[in-house]
């Protein structure tokens, strides 16, 4: 076949849509006609993944802080201490809280895709999904953790969970020093999304003037 | 349940087409039963449309690092730990 004209190759596309995009929209066209889905299931959806939020995960990791008997019923049933705080744990993967502590640092990745807490944190930040940091969250945790700026010691035992099915892990991350006197409330702030992902501590406390 | 937290089990080594849970970086290498889960839908079924039953008791396995990864540099205590589904799981001796 000859080739001597001079039209481009550039694929066929619909304006910037990435080709994923066009495939989920045309599912979505397939199953909304075929009456398996409609549309107010999927936007019901969408308006809820949107709005989760690491806060919910910091409230109850702040209310662990100051309430052992609290922080014992999170280890035992995540779910029901949610509920406990009147936070919604989401539909129906299991949701398993971990401690840190000042010997053992947990941190959660999923190496087949992208399973992740959303109910309790909201949706993954992206480096949570790209391949880096899934492959080597398991094969160089500590490498990972030090760009991250967490230094672990080598007395401290590094659990690095991998979420290849129904269960959701939540790091409790370790209590700062000089949070002694915070309220619960100050104490959530202090607990960001990373530190129960278990890639960073959580904040430091400002220092008493 | 087959299982109890404490024992050791092996990954089974089989090759599997299609849509599993089992990461490829654990197959045949040994841990420990860490805790059971509890028995949810396989993903082998489900994932083609059929109802995922009979479920499957999960389990937390625990795996050292140096096992996983014979060149692993951390400390000996480092671990690795992964849900695995019964199916996938052996006894180890």
């Amino acid at each position: 076949m000859s080739h001597d004209h001079d039209h481009s190759h550039d694929p066929i596309t619909d304006g910037d849509e990435p080709a994923a995009a066009a495939r989920v929209r045309a599912l979505e066209e397939l199953l909304v006609e075929r009456g398996v889905i409609d549309r107010e299931d999927v936007r019901r959806r969408i308006d809820w993944l949107v709005s989760r939020s690491p806060a919910d995960g910091a409230r109850l990791v702040a209310r662990a802080w100051v309430d052992p008997e609290f922080k014992e019923r999170l280890l035992e049933d995540a779910r029901a201490a949610a509920l406990e705080l009147g936070l919604d744990p989401g539909p129906s993967p299991v949701v398993v809280a971990v401690e840190n502590t000042q010997t053992v640092h947990h941190m959660v990745v999923c190496t087949l895709c992208s399973c992740y807490p959303r109910a309790l944190l909201g949706r993954p930040p992206d480096w949570y999904k790209s391949l880096p940091y899934r492959s080597r969250a398991v094969s160089d945790p500590r490498g990972v953790l030090t760009e991250f700026g967490v230094e672990l010691e080598d007395d401290v035992e590094l659990r690095v969970l991998d979420s290849t099915a129904d269960i959701r892990y939540l790091v409790i991350p370790h209590r700062p020093a000089g949070s002694e006197t915070m309220s619960e409330e100050e104490l959530a702030a202090l607990v960001t999304r990373d530190s129960m992902i278990g890639v960073a501590q959580p904040a430091a406390p400002a220092p008493v003037a | 349940m087959r299982y109890r937290p404490g024992q050791r089990v092996r990954v089974a080594a089989r090759p599997h087409e299609g849509h599993h849970r089992t990461p490829g970086y654990v197959k045949g290498k040994i841990g420990s039963v860490e805790r059971a889960h509890a028995s949810f839908m396989n993903p082998e079924t489900r994932a083609y449309g059929e109802d995922g039953l009979p479920e499957q008791q999960l389990y937390l396995v625990r795996f050292a690092q140096s096992d996983v990864w014979p060149d692993y540099s951390g400390p000996r205590d480092d671990g690795i730990y992964v849900d695995v589904f019964e199916h996938w799981l052996e006894e180890a001796e």
